[in-house]
């Protein structure tokens, strides 16, 4: 039982567990305590002074963000003092500071600003000459505005203790203090933008967003990230059917500020110029425009004509197109189209460790079970690089909580900055590594596991049957990819099983081909590949089959294609995503893009055309039926309506599906590369850090 | 980067006075330490003293930054920083420092074309009982004159 400590602040009575900050105490109360150097989560400064509170029996003010509650304490937080003391802060803040609000992308939505006009430092005593120095750019995505600095050290510290980066520091002194980069004019980091939401004044501004609109002048649209698994809530903000900028000021969501540089920078793919448009029908060897109805006609024609005839018909999924995509896909394609041949691109071995684990509840780690486990365990995974919010959040609970993490990788990795143990192995000898770790893991109270996809079939079973070995409770993430990747698998786009993990026996179906044998199979008659690229690591063995594609862009798929439908992105649809770790979040739709139809439309479509019963193409009526119908989903819909993340758990016992380890393979992504999306994002390759590279360190 | 034998013992003694760990308190000493036998805080300096103690290039940036003694272009052979806070300037430091600036041709932080002065005006260097005082490289000269001033060149030029 915590211990509670009661104290009065401006005449409220306050109740918060010991060792609180009276900054966080007054909050708790309703009682707003202004700070700019304080940050929930970062190391103290006490530097900017705007906190200050008059405590009884204490000589002099007091920093309320140092200030730990003590019982009995009363405290005022708006005393005619207090606020002398702000005004006088404030007026001593803005000496250099330049009154350029009216063209700073800060303003409207700036710390200083609010404050200034609360506390109203009006008319300033200094008549000197404001210290003044060119803005830099720091990069393509920050820039640095040094006279507007007010020197809390925030962008400092979250990029040291946050990130692990350490690209920005504190440099010069007094009066011409600033903020440097790692590399004397420029940075090289992660470019995650962390720096710029952090900052409270504009002093550091972000490449794509500055210059470009008023914030008051934005929709703000909270939708999930389109590129990796991680699943982080990110907030559009978008005018006129356009996204200007992406961040999560409000710390909602998973999350909360956290975002890297694909979500904070990387929307910029939906509005690249080789966006498809307008559906393409093949025509005398070439692809031409053709409008919708008659793309959908001639689809539905042709996929009728080759079920008429059995024909075999081949469907590729995608990693990042909703649940409701992927569950009606896989219905089309079982009952509409008659086939069982589906699977997606699968890059990490979900299903192996949903078998191996057998049904047993509460054995899948959430993002928030990272934050506050006791000890981790990655395992062939560079974090920072592939999976960066996991990565934030066990630097988080190490910092916080002193989480003990240990690393078996083939590299360095970012990890090993704080990891108890970091082992490198050769590929392919990891799990033995592992195994050779369990004297010390069985001394830690509990354990989460991340794996990445060298650990895949039998060696799941084997490090599962490890875990168990250690007698200490154990939770697992089974790392993949992208967006959906997770929703993927639990959607059924597998030939041997059907939503929820069911064997396809269920349905009376015959396991289908897999991703390799369906482009290997001479003799097909039609290939359906929806948001995927299959073509562009392996031909397609049959010349003859019909092809038809939906994506975003012409990639080398669609390029083979007979007809490309244009698809719209996640930021264009609404529907759920499952991050990696399990956890549902609701899409909300933030702009519509002309020419493009979601994937839902489209097979509502087709659908229609072939005279099909498939539901209604509505992503709300498809995930009520994936609530009722797949184990592990009937989860709570306020918590999504909220924009908050629920757990999903596959409820199975084993999973009788023949092991093919083959099958599975990371993409290896890194922190400048996200698949299809992340080769038309401007910002994700104009970085000189791009594309990056595992396991530097 | 190569150091001298002696600077080489001088920085191996330093790292033992931290207890482990801290090794990266031995920045400043390790910095002015270099800096008086390479003559600045050289790309390479930072760079080996990086690699020496884990303390990232900014880290050290942050530092030289901070602390008016450390340099990043060389000076003058005797470094010449005259005081001209409040007892120094009651006294006539400051006037002494126009002096200076007359007779050696430079500016605030300038150095002479040969190499051998440069000229920095400081804050206070702790001496103000014997104003007004000012400090060639680290040596102290008290209740300095215009004519003692004109003798110290002199023999520095001389030694030279």
């Amino acid at each position: 039982m915590e211990e509670l400590v009661k104290l009065t602040i401006d005449g409220k009575q306050v109740e918060v567990p010991a060792g609180t900050l009276v900054i966080n105490a007054a909050k708790a109360a309703g009682i707003e305590i202004p700070a700019f150097c304080y940050y929930d989560g970062l190391a103290l400064q006490a530097a900017c002074r705007m906190c200050l509170v008059e405590v009884k029996k204490a000589p002099k003010l007091l920093t309320a963000c140092t200030l730990v509650a003590q019982p009995g304490m009363v405290v005022h937080t708006e005393t005619p003092a207090v606020v002398e003391a702000r005004k006088a802060m404030l007026e001593f803040l803005l000496t250099n500071h330049p009154l350029d609000c009216p063209v700073c992308d800060k303003g409207g939505e700036c710390e200083l600003q609010d404050m200034v006009f609360r506390y109203g430092a009006g008319e300033s005593r200094f008549l000197e000459q404001k210290v003044h120095t060119e803005e830099k750019q720091f990069s393509p995505l920050v820039y640095f505005d040094a006279p507007r600095c007010i020197l809390c050290y925030r962008c400092v510290r979250i990029c040291d203790e946050g990130l692990g980066v350490k690209a920005l520091g504190v440099v010069h002194r007094g009066v011409y203090t600033e903020i440097g980069p790692n590399r004397g004019d420029h940075l090289e980091c992660d470019e995650c933008g962390m720096c710029i939401d952090i900052c409270p004044v504009g002093a550091l501004t972000s490449g794509r967003y500055r210059y470009k609109t008023r914030p008051w002048e934005m929709q703000h649209v909270g939708t999930i990230c389109a590129h990796c698994s991680n699943g982080c809530k990110t907030t559009l903000g978008v005018r006129n059917d356009a996204i200007i900028r992406a961040n999560n000021r409000d710390r909602s969501g998973l999350n909360g500020e956290f975002l890297c540089v694909k979500g904070r920078f990387g929307f910029d793919f939906v509005e690249h110029p080789e966006r498809l448009r307008t559906p393409l029908v093949r025509e005398g060897g070439e692809l031409r425009p053709v409008n919708w109805m008659q793309a959908v006609a001639l689809v539905a024609r042709r996929f009728e004509e080759i079920r008429a005839r059995g024909g075999r018909i081949g469907v590729i999924g995608s990693n990042r197109t909703t649940n409701e995509e992927n569950y009606c896909l896989q219905k089309f394609a079982r009952q509409v189209l008659g086939t069982n041949h589906i699977d997606h691109h699968r890059t990490g071995d979900v299903v192996a460790l949903v078998d191996a684990l057998a049904g047993r509840t509460g054995a899948l780690a959430t993002t928030g079970d990272l934050y506050r486990t006791r000890a981790a365990l990655v395992i062939a995974a560079d974090l920072a690089q592939q999976q960066p919010f996991l990565a934030f959040q066990l630097r988080a609970n190490w910092r916080h909580h002193g989480l003990r993490l240990y690393a078996v990788t083939p590299g360095p990795v970012r990890e090993e900055q704080y990891a108890v143990r970091s082992v490198r192995c050769r590929p392919g000898e990891e799990l033995a590594a592992v195994e050779g770790l369990a004297a010390e893991l069985k001394g830690e109270p509990e354990l989460v596991i991340l794996f990445g996809d060298a650990v895949k079939g039998e060696l799941v079973h084997r490090l599962v049957a490890f875990g168990d070995s250690l007698g200490i409770p154990v939770k697992y993430v089974c790392l993949v990819d992208y967006a959906n990747s997770r929703g993927a698998a639990d959607m059924g786009l597998l030939p041997d099983l059907l939503p929820g993990y069911r064997p396809v026996a269920e349905a009376g179906l015959e396991r289908g081909m897999a991703l390799p044998e369906i482009l290997a199979a001479p003799d097909l008659d039609a290939l359906w590949v929806v948001g995927a690229n299959p073509l562009k690591d392996a031909p397609l063995a049959s010349t003859a089959a019909f092809v038809v594609v939906q994506d975003l862009f012409l990639t080398e798929t669609a390029r083979r294609a007979d007809v490309v439908l244009p698809a719209a992105s996640a930021y264009e649809k609404t529907g759920t995503f499952t991050n990696v770790c399990g956890e549902i979040q609701q899409l909300r739709k933030a702009i519509d893009f002309p020419g493009a139809k979601t994937d839902l439309e489209i097979f509502g479509l087709l659908a229609r055309a072939m005279r099909a019963e498939i539901g209604p193409a509505n992503p709300e009526k498809v995930f009520e039926e994936i609530r009722a119908t797949v184990p592990g989903y009937n989860v709570a819909l306020p918590v999504l309506a909220a924009g908050g993340a629920a757990p999903s758990s596959p409820q199975n016992g084993r999973v009788p599906v023949e092991w093919r380890p083959e099958l599975i393979r990371s993409a290896r992504d890194t922190l400048f590369r996200s698949g299809t999306l992340g080769r038309y994002s401007q910002a994700l390759n104009s970085v000189t850090e791009a594309p990056g590279e595992l396991y530097r360190g | 980067m190569t150091f001298s034998p002696e600077l080489e013992a001088k920085f191996a003694r330093l790292v033992t006075h931290y207890p482990p760990g801290r090794e990266r308190a031995a920045l400043i000493p390790m910095l002015l330490f270099a800096q008086d036998e390479v003559g600045a805080i050289t790309p390479e300096v930072v760079q080996e003293i990086s690699r020496r103690l884990k303390v990232s290039p900014l880290e050290i940036e942050e530092v030289v930054s901070y602390y008016s003694m450390l340099h990043k272009e060389p000076r003058g052979r005797y470094h010449f920083q005259v005081c001209t806070n409040i007892s120094c300037m009651l006294l006539g430091g400051a006037e002494l420092f126009e002096y200076l600036k007359e007779k050696l041709g430079i500016d605030n932080h300038g150095v002479t074309p040969d190499g051998l002065f440069s000229l920095e005006e400081v804050e206070c260097i702790g001496a103000c009982s014997w104003a007004p005082a000012l400090q060639v490289n680290y040596d102290y000269h008290h209740w300095v004159t215009r004519e003692r001033l004109d003798r110290l060149i002199e023999d520095l030029r001389k030694v030279s």
